[in-house]
């Protein structure tokens, strides 16, 4: 995998209103809604948090979103994946049914992956460092250790969370890669969020995509739900000729691939 | 094939693999007591094989409260069966405070008294409580002269309560199997277990460890089957489990769950006394590192 190492930031701004987001896994239409909600709410800088494609149609949406709305970008498992033309997407999945479903999305984001595309990606930080509020934040995209390791809340002992902060010497950790949103605020200090991801909604049964936005100052996030054109996105899904399973997740909500990896209690909330 | 005994270990020449991080204790809380003695079991597990003790909770707390002070992320518990340890729901009780646990049975002793216990205890965590039952057939015909007259329909009715209270068990079969046969048999794995009212079914499989019972069953390691520094260049140890976990016995901690019968792979008597590297000096490993295999979820 390439590291292109961390980015370390500085302003006054960083203390003001930020906006957080995770995997656009290519649904240029929700990054685009969500850009806008974090814009609209004052966001004075916004973060994406890794995974530009995988899942949804046309990646080659993405990078220039994110360039328009000067979006501050970290690189994924799936990023690394593409830049190092590696031919699997290193999700981590365990399951052989869950590696068949995340190979096919990988291929068809891979054969529309152009050269200066990977050239972007390949420059990408892998984490991204700055103080705020007199806390040290760290954003990585699965966790402070490792790319492609999943952080899920029911799986993750406040122990545990508290020895990563620790051993990467943040205060604040936020991180993506599960695509199912939540924060800890943990007994001894730090706080570790994930922002869940904007490109497949969060298996609970509504198509509205999920970012996290703190208000200046704050360290709690407001994890905030937006609504788009989900029915829209199907179709351009279903043209593209991407499995059925993936459209139906993105019209009603529910994850119907990748499930073998989520632990107990995540699992139980989803429909599948 | 020689027998596994015969082989000379080599821990000399064996590469280590480095200590990473402690992030997953296993408890053998059953030792190596089951009701069950499959001929396919690593450790020879029996109702009369005592090599290790069932652990009482007041043997389990310290290693609990060691774990949380070095910060691990997940517990498991195995044997043996679990369900023969009287004190697991305790146990389970005291775990799920710290972090996430999984309880590997074999699910003829989940009763429905037991199934709404466990989910009670699942309900009131934060943290994922997991079953995880092993299966070794769809039918008895297939399972039963594995793992004994009975235990097929046995197992059925525990699963059948562990659904009925909500749980999604992680279904574990060790490969008995030809690769050949591997993707048909995991679809009719899935087939079944749905129609037995899993709506949504996991399955794992484990590949098959040639030492206790299975060595005698089959056949041991050669003596080829053995790591060099030759396999690890370039292989990231992450995904050997013993870079990143340790079992925990009635005799004191060992390096992974498969090796507790082999004296040297007892590292010490507290978690802390383990953290360091160890020599993959033994056919096990060599599956390990051919396969992929984790003994986690």
């Amino acid at each position: 995998m390439i590291a292109s190492g961390e980015l370390t930031l500085n302003g006054p701004d960083l203390d003001g209103a930020l906006a957080f987001l995770g995997g656009p896994y290519s649904n240029h239409l929700a990054l685009r809604a969500v850009l806008e909600d974090a814009r609209g709410r004052g966001a004075g800088r916004i973060f994406c948090l890794g995974d530009l494609g995988g899942f949804g149609p046309n990646p080659g949406k993405i990078i220039p979103l994110l360039e328009e709305f000067g979006v501050i970008t970290i690189a994924g498992n799936y990023d690394m994946a593409l830049a190092a033309r590696m031919a699997e997407c290193g999700c981590g999945y365990t399951h052989p049914s869950d590696n068949q479903f995340a190979q096919l999305s990988y291929d068809y984001t891979n054969r529309r992956t152009t050269d200066a595309e990977r050239a972007w990606l390949g420059k990408l930080p892998t984490a991204i460092r700055f103080p705020r509020a007199g806390r040290r934040y760290l954003l990585c995209h699965g966790s402070p250790r490792r790319t492609n390791e999943f952080l899920w809340e029911s799986a993750s002992s406040d122990v545990f969370l508290a020895r990563l902060a620790r051993d990467a010497a943040a205060d604040q950790v936020l991180c993506t890669h599960t695509g199912i949103h939540w924060q800890r605020a943990l007994p001894d200090g730090p706080g570790f969020i994930n922002v869940g991801a904007v490109g497949r909604p969060a298996n609970d049964g509504r198509p509205a995509i999920w970012y996290a936005f703190l208000a200046p100052g704050d360290h709690v996030a407001e994890m905030i739900a937006v609504s788009y054109d989900h029915n829209a996105l199907a179709r351009e899904m279903e043209a593209e000729g991407l499995p059925a399973e993936f459209v139906e997740t993105i019209r009603t909500g529910w994850w119907t691939t990748c499930l073998e990896i989520l632990p107990a209690k995540e699992r139980s909330r989803g429909k599948f | 094939m020689p027998p596994a005994v015969a082989i000379p270990l080599r821990a000399r020449t064996a590469p280590k693999v480095p200590f990473l991080s402690l992030d997953t204790v296993w408890f053998q809380v059953a030792g190596t007591l089951c009701n069950l003695s499959c001929n396919h079991c690593f450790i020879s597990c029996s109702p009369t094989h005592h090599a290790h003790e069932i652990m009482t909770r007041a043997e389990v707390r310290p290693y609990l409260d060691e774990a949380a002070v070095l910060g691990v992320k997940d517990f498991y518990f195995t044997g043996g069966e679990p369900f023969l340890n009287r004190e697991l729901l305790e146990i389970l009780e005291d775990t799920l405070r710290i972090g996430p646990a999984t309880v590997l049975t074999n699910a003829t002793l989940i009763t429905k008294a037991r199934a709404d216990d466990l989910a009670r205890l699942s309900a009131g965590s934060r943290y994922s409580l997991e079953a995880r039952v092993s299966l070794d057939g769809l039918t008895p015909e297939t399972n039963d002269p594995i793992r004994g007259e009975g235990s097929f329909d046995a197992a059925l009715l525990g699963l059948r309560e562990l659904a009925r209270a909500g749980f999604h068990p992680i279904i574990t079969a060790t490969q008995t199997w030809n690769d050949a046969e591997d993707g048909r048999l995991r679809e009719q794995f899935h087939g079944f277990l749905t129609d037995l009212g899993l709506g949504r079914p996991r399955l794992k499989i484990l590949p098959l460890f040639r030492i206790g019972r299975e060595a005698e069953r089959t056949h041991g390691y050669a003596p080829a089957e053995r790591l060099t520094e030759e396999h690890m260049r370039g292989f990231d140890p992450w995904n050997l489990q013993c870079s990143t976990s340790r079992m925990v016995t009635s005799r004191g901690v060992y390096v992974c769950p498969i090796l507790i019968d082999t004296p040297v792979a007892r590292m010490g008597a507290t978690l802390r006394d383990t953290m360091r590297p160890f020599p993959l000096a033994h056919g096990p490993c060599h599956t390990c590192w051919a396969t992929g295999a984790s003994c986690r979820n």
